[in-house]
């Protein structure tokens, strides 16, 4: 039992395991109040914790509520201590798992610059089409494409533009919502 | 006056004070709380202690709460005022403790000047208190100040910070009281969920070597905590013992007092810990102090978590039955379901269990080798203890090895008697802890056990304590060394003793002497009786200078790489072998 616990000869051990990691995204209803955002991400940094996306913005004007959408890897324990860490803070009312829940929906959103000429743009257009992005300025020798989507379509989008000119892109990190009739508590 | 009539900020503070049932207040003057010095001054009903740092006000508040179960409250000033807090509240934060925190701003307009004095307390204070507040409108004031309390007090306790800037202060604004203001949405759970309660009752029941171990959390839940856990121990039989923060909960006199367990804790709570089959955790939360290695932490055993905060559930070790609520709250009830289902423990079993820790005790872990000439530290802590456990006594410390023997050999009977900084190590936290005590209790006698080198790391809050007449004792065991660091540095680093030893300390009683305070000196075993009476029929604070053995080592304790059944015990280390027993590996990561 426990072999794969290395023998350091230390109060503190040191735990050897390649422990499978596991993407969530957790959905964090808040006070809109000062500090808030710092509050959440110095438990982040404070912790150790992984933040690959996070957005955030008042969805309740009149509660000053704000809703944070945070992607984030670890362990399951970690996990499920990033809940309870987020939950335990005072201006925090809820926190859901979105992953766990299954059946929820992400996207975001991209602003893609693509610079070329000839046969290159016309390969990057037809690969909008394909990927349902609109052009959202467009020029003689450049376009910007708005593109919504999972997170996985919007990579694969970017990766293809890269050969066809790629010059910049905007995202704006996940935002993820539980499907059916039910909403947070807020 | 009516609530519809307007108030200035610090007048605001004050009332608001008053309104929560502030009575001591520890503090600093500056120029950034200057209008709510200048209301002090003009009321009664709350007294200001001054301190003479900052770091004391928040020891000496942590002290004052921690002894009484109220929230301890402390007033500095903006800038270097705030950040000389930031080590108690971080203290307090590690350790649970209920406290307010007020500290003056700069004025609103001049915020990210880099005024004079500004410094950004709410981001340096983020990471150290359950929460805190910036007052950019004095209409809000007083509601935060209520909210402030209630954060602090409810659900797992801890500092807050409000943060009032000066033109605040001055503004003028409504006042309204503290009735029916709790926080918007901080609703901590207290009342258990009842299946969870009942599954731990029905796993209790099937233990043939169950153990408490309990911890801080009983008492901070308050008196009845205690006592119901009294009560339990004594409906059930289950041999009990403590964290460190915990002492005091179970009486050490109690027949089934195992001592407190941990890196110094005794053989006879260790191996239980190590052995048992039903481990029941109420209120601690499996430190490293405590576990050791994880891994080889109580392999046996299942595991019952009782805490009010979630996020200590399965953090560090993974419990079968989490209970999440008040300690007093989950007590009660599992005392009437255990009641109501009549469940009764395998006798057989426990008897068995109970002849097997009584083998470990007979090893009588904390025996050290007496001495005629040198005052052993452990020896000064026994003669301290037998003289004054009959009186109405405190004890805080700092921390080092004397905070370790004072842990082992200072009997705690009862709940909030025992002031340590466990979480945080905090040196310097006893003296002005003591001060805090005794302010609360102006009749007790208080003592802080003190190493030497960490008194001298608040010793200008001595003349606080002869300010405001509080007859505090500060009872040093003076080996010269930094102690703890000493004895590390002879298991892991070849007796190298690296900067561990003051060179230059100060003559202790003419240091009392120009506090104004009585300075008392012993240096051989057949004087520290007399010594010990004299310093406690002293009406004034006391500097006690206990000369003890300098190269004394802190036994029991579970090196580094050890599980709790390979405890070293001092019998077994002749001082020549002590660094042997901590391999390379480990010498990296203690
Ligand atoms: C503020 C702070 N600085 C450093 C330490 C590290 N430290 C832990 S124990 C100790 C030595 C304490 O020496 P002393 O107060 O003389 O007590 P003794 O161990 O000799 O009883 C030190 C330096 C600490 N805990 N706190």
């Amino acid at each position: 039992m426990n072999a794969h616990l290395a023998a350091t000869g230390s109060a503190y051990f040191l735990d050897t395991t390649k422990k499978e990691v596991e993407t969530h995204t957790l959905a964090v209803i808040v006070d809109n109040e000062p500090g808030v955002l710092a509050r959440v991400i110095g438990l982040f940094s404070g912790r150790g914790y992984n933040i690959d996306s996070l957005t955030v913005s008042e969805t309740e004007h009149n509660k000053h509520v704000s809703r944070i959408t945070i992607v984030t890897t670890g362990t399951p324990q970690v996990i499920t201590q990033i809940i309870h860490q987020l939950d335990r803070m005072v201006p925090v009312h809820s926190v859901a798992d979105l992953t766990v829940q299954g059946s929820s929906i992400t996207r975001e959103l991209a602003m893609v610059k693509v610079a070329g000429t000839g046969e290159k743009r016309v390969e990057a257009l037809r690969l909008a089409d394909a990927f349902r992005a609109r052009v959202i300025d467009a020029g003689t020798t450049s376009f910007i494409f708005e593109l919504t989507g999972k997170s996985d379509k919007v990579e694969q989008f970017i990766s293809l533009m890269v050969p066809l000119g790629l010059v910049e892109v905007a995202r704006t990190g996940v935002a993820g919502i539980s499907r059916g009739p039910e909403g947070m508590k807020v | 006056m009516s609530t519809s009539e307007l108030m200035t900020g610090a007048e605001i503070v004050l009332k608001a004070l008053a309104d929560q049932g502030v009575q001591h207040v520890f503090g600093y003057p500056g120029g950034a709380v200057l209008p709510i010095y200048d209301e002090i001054f003009q009321q009664e009903k709350v007294k200001h202690i001054l301190v003479r740092h900052e770091q004391g006000a928040t020891h000496a508040a942590e002290g004052y709460a921690r002894s009484t179960g109220k929230c301890g409250v402390v007033l500095v000033t903006s800038g270097p005022g705030a950040t000389n807090a930031v080590t108690g509240l971080t203290d307090a934060l590690l350790d649970s403790i209920p406290m307010v925190c007020i500290t003056g701003q700069v004025p609103t307009h001049l915020i990210g000047n880099d005024a004079f004095q500004e410094c950004d307390t709410v981001g340096i204070t983020r990471p150290c208190t359950k929460h805190n507040w910036l007052v950019k409108d004095v209409n809000d004031l007083a509601r935060i100040l209520h909210e402030a309390f209630y954060v602090a007090t409810h659900g797992r306790p801890g500092p807050v910070v409000v943060d009032i800037p000066k033109d605040v202060q001055f503004a003028k604004g409504r006042y309204v009281g503290p009735k029916n203001i709790e926080h918007k949405t901080y609703r901590p759970r207290v009342k258990p969920d009842q299946t969870a309660v009942k599954a731990a009752i029905d796993l209790i029941a099937t233990a043939k070597r169950p153990l408490l171990y309990t911890g801080g959390g009983v008492i901070n839940s308050g008196p009845t905590a205690s006592k119901l856990l009294r009560d339990f121990v004594k409906l059930t039989g289950i041999p009990i013992t403590s964290t460190l923060m915990g002492l005091g909960a179970y009486p050490a006199s109690g027949e089934k007092w195992l001592g407190m367990l941990g890196m110094h804790g005794t053989y006879e709570a260790n191996m239980a810990m190590h052995d048992c089959d039903v481990m029941i955790n109420i209120g601690a939360r499996f430190d490293d102090r405590i576990t050791g290695r994880i891994d080889a932490f109580s392999p046996g055993s299942k595991k019952i978590h009782v805490d009010i905060d979630p996020s200590s559930i399965n953090k560090t070790v993974r419990s079968d039955i989490p209970v999440i609520g008040d300690v007093a709250h989950v007590l009660e009830d599992m005392i009437r379901l255990w009641k109501a289902a009549g469940h009764k423990l395998d006798q057989k079993a426990l008897h068995a269990w109970s002849k097997q820790i009584e083998t470990w005790k007979a090893r009588d872990c904390l025996r050290y080798r007496p001495n005629k000439d040198v005052i052993m530290p452990q020896y000064a802590v026994q003669r301290l203890y037998e003289l004054t456990k009959d009186m109405d006594t405190y004890i805080t410390t700092e921390v080092g090895q004397h905070q370790m023997w004072a842990a082992q050999f200072y009997k705690f009977e009862e709940p909030n008697r025992w002031m340590t900084s466990g979480g945080l190590g905090t040196m310097g936290y006893g003296l002005p802890a003591a001060v805090g005590v005794q302010m609360a209790h102006p009749k007790s006698l208080v003592i802080d056990i003190a190493g030497d080198a960490s008194v001298l790391m608040t010793m200008q809050e001595m003349s606080t304590a002869v300010q405001h007449r509080l007859p505090i004792k500060i009872f040093i065991l003076n080996n010269q060394y930094m102690g703890m660091v000493r004895q590390w540095q002879q298991l892991l680093h070849g007796n190298r003793l690296s900067e561990s030893y003051t060179e230059a300390l100060p003559d202790f009683v003419k240091l009392a002497e120009a506090y104004g305070c009585a300075g008392i000196r012993a240096t051989k075993p057949h004087e520290l009786d007399a010594a010990i009476k004299e310093m406690i029929k002293t009406p004034h604070p006391v500097i006690f200078d206990c000369r003890v053995a300098n190269l004394a080592n802190c036994f029991p304790m579970i090196p580094s790489g050890k599980a709790h059944n390979e405890m070293l015990l001092g019998e077994d280390v002749a001082d020549e072998d002590v660094g042997n027993v901590i391999d390379a590996k480990g010498r990296e990561l203690v």
